[in-house]
């Protein structure tokens, strides 16, 4: 088992690298909203992320770790020499880290999802066959790709008009604001405990009936929204600040149900983009142990502790500056535009996770934005960034995937 | 390093919008002081309003370039962006106006005839008021892209400028009464002197004419 030793040390290496670069990156925004908009302060949303990304990636990470793992190569096809998935996986993980690294320096949108699926898309088509690519699995993915930032953006376009509606228009949007967000609070805290339970709580060994099921979701998200109810009933207008509106004390109040949407982006995020990191590791690991292509072996919840705590390191180290740095250029996004855009691409990312579709976290959360846009909800939306992103997308995918084949080939001269 | 949410935002033209109008209407109010210390005799006073005049003109064109560079027309925004542009337009004339009949009365040293002086500051003074009136409605920018341009914001921006035409209205009433005290005098005037003075009223009413287009701007925006 020495190969099998330095597989496993290696995959686990570039699979802590790649967790550290989403904590340091993609974690902003999820909680850069929260703190421009000084709904919470940098520690604290370093804290509320590190939390909810950690317990997304264990409890809700696993779907998508096993369709990076095993969804997109076809595993029968590679029984016979199960080494070429070990160095597959090594090289994805190298490619879309290396990529990753060339596009950030350039600033580049690319998304972390686009990279890794490209890379093992590539690794499989050219190293061992077109036929070890699992094509249909691949095209649902590719469309979900499509398919998720316009659900965000419609669900946003949706919440932020009922925002509109319920609470902007009216003569005391402070009142009906008092009243209303409380209930968005409870939507928003149902839609992430729904998602944790009925895909989270198998891994650690609960099982729940559906009926206590969502008895117990209902229980939480009504705890939480009169969690939030009590905060809001705590603000006070002030009434220097203000003109009759009230606007500026409205926006307080969504402030506290922008911690709720937050907290739900942040679990959605590491449920998502954990996988990235650590699927391609948990196929190594398979192999490795066993020494076969074993698609049938549960994946090892440490592998999924693994990728969370990596996320929460790279959170640490690098991503507070990230928050700030993005939190002070977003301030268009206010509480009442942000939650909508967060619950949006939240509730959009945990059904993809919840499916296990790898689906581009930013991507989704940019269409959520959009979406708040068109409900006439953003002063100025720059459509060049919009454009660049349909590009970068167009060249992410090919360069993952030339990146894998080239370190693929090296892996498999130089590796035992 | 480039974050994507944070470069997808453009810069709002709402605040700076806000605080050229303010700059606009600072400027409008400096002919109060201005036209007292003429009248009073006082040039060095008047000079020192007129320096102070051409200070904020100044700054407000500042302003002015600094939003229509940050405007490209690839932004997308709730409104037109053209509307944006021509609202900040007719804010900037009320600087232009106050500048230029600054600029004519500290040039030759204008003296307001004695008879019509205090109706005369009474005019300016809602010239004044109607800047003001326009900056108030302005200052509504921001809830107006907060509530989406619609509903009860709505209602309250257009009985701002609903007020700001009663305020237009009586400008145009005192310019006209004015004008008719001044035919009264002009034969004890020297003739270029009434002529230049029939001019100086005519350019002050314009600050409540450029106010008052602040207000049909801002309804253009509420039509949308």
């Amino acid at each position: 088992m020495e190969a099998g030793t330095i597989y496993i040390t290696l995959a686990a290496l570039f699979g802590i690298f790649m967790a550290w670069g989403i904590g340091a990156n993609d974690v902003a925004n999820a909680m850069a909203t929260s703190v421009g908009s000084k709904a919470l302060t940098i520690k604290q949303a370093i804290v509320v992320a590190a939390v909810f990304e950690f317990t997304g990636a264990v409890l809700a990470g696993g779907a998508v770790t096993g369709t990076i793992r095993k969804g997109i190569v076809d595993a029968e096809l590679l029984s016979p020499t199960p080494e070429l998935l070990v160095y597959g996986m090594l090289a994805s993980l190298l490619a879309a880290g290396t990529w990753l690294l060339i596009a950030s320096r350039n600033g580049w949108p690319v998304s972390t999802t686009h990279s890794i699926v490209g890379a093992i898309v590539g690794f499989a088509a050219v190293g061992v066959g077109i036929d070890a690519v699992q094509w249909g699995k691949v095209g649902t993915i590719v469309m979900s790709w499509v398919i998720s930032p316009l659900t965000a953006g419609f669900i946003a376009y949706m919440i932020y008009k009922s925002v509109q509606w319920l609470i902007l228009r009216h003569a005391n949007p402070l009142e009906r604001a008092k009243r209303y967000v409380p209930v968005y609070i409870f939507f928003a805290a149902l839609t992430i405990t729904l998602v944790t339970i009925f895909k989270g709580l198998s891994h650690i060994g609960l099982t729940l009936s559906v009926g206590s099921s969502y008895l117990l979701a209902f229980a939480i998200a009504i705890s939480v929204a009169l969690a939030g109810a009590w905060f809001i009933n705590r603000i006070k207008s002030d009434r220097k600040a203000e003109k009759s509106q009230h606007f500026v004390t409205v926006e307080r109040v969504f402030g506290i149900l922008m911690v709720v949407t937050a907290c739900g982006m942040a679990f959605a995020h590491g449920s998502n983009d954990v996988a990235n990191a650590i699927g391609p590791l948990a196929a190594v690991i398979a192999i490795a142990q066993s020494g076969e292509v074993a698609s049938q072996s549960p994946l090892p919840v440490w592998v999924l502790v693994l990728g969370g705590g990596g996320i929460v390191v790279g959170l640490a180290t690098y991503g507070r500056q990230v928050i700030s740095t993005v939190g002070e250029r977003i301030t268009q996004l206010t509480p009442s535009r942000g939650f909508a855009a967060e619950l949006a691409a939240a509730t959009t990312i945990v059904i993809a996770s919840g499916t296990g579709i790898p689906i581009s976290t930013t991507h989704t959360l940019v269409g959520a934005v959009l979406g708040v846009g068109v409900a006439r909800g953003i002063d100025a939306i720059d459509l060049r960034v919009v454009g660049r992103i349909f590009v970068s997308w167009v060249v992410t995918i090919p360069a993952g995937a030339i990146l894998a084949i080239l370190f693929f080939f090296v892996f498999k001269t130089i590796l035992p | 390093m480039a974050n994507v949410l944070a470069n997808i935002f453009g810069s709002s033209p709402v605040k700076p919008l806000e605080r050229h109008i303010e700059v606009a209407y600072r400027c409008a109010r400096t002919l109060n002081p201005f036209f007292n210390a003429a009248i009073a005799g006082n040039w060095e006073g008047a000079s020192a309003a007129r320096d102070e005049i051409e200070k904020l003109e100044h700054e407000a064109d500042e302003i002015k370039k600094d939003i229509r560079l940050r405007l490209p027309k690839r932004l997308f925004m709730p409104v037109p962006r053209e509307d944006l542009l021509e609202l900040l337009l007719v804010q900037d004339k009320i600087a232009n106006r106050t500048k230029d009949v600054s600029g004519l009365v500290i040039g030759r040293r204008m003296q307001v005839p004695e008879e019509i002086a205090e109706q005369f500051i009474e005019f300016v003074d809602r010239n004044i008021d109607a800047a003001k009136q326009a900056r108030k409605s302005v200052r509504e920018l921001d809830e107006l892209f907060t509530a989406g341009f619609r509903g009860a914001e709505m209602a309250l921006v257009e009985s701002m400028i609903e007020e700001l035409d009663r305020i237009e209205t009586d400008t145009d009433n005192m310019q006209a009464a004015l004008r008719a005290s001044l035919f009264k005098i002009e034969r004890s005037l020297n003739p270029i002197d009434a002529v230049f003075m029939y001019k100086v009223i005519e350019l002050t009413g314009e600050i409540a004419d450029m106010a008052e287009r602040v207000g049909r701007r801002l309804e253009l925006l509420l039509s949308h």
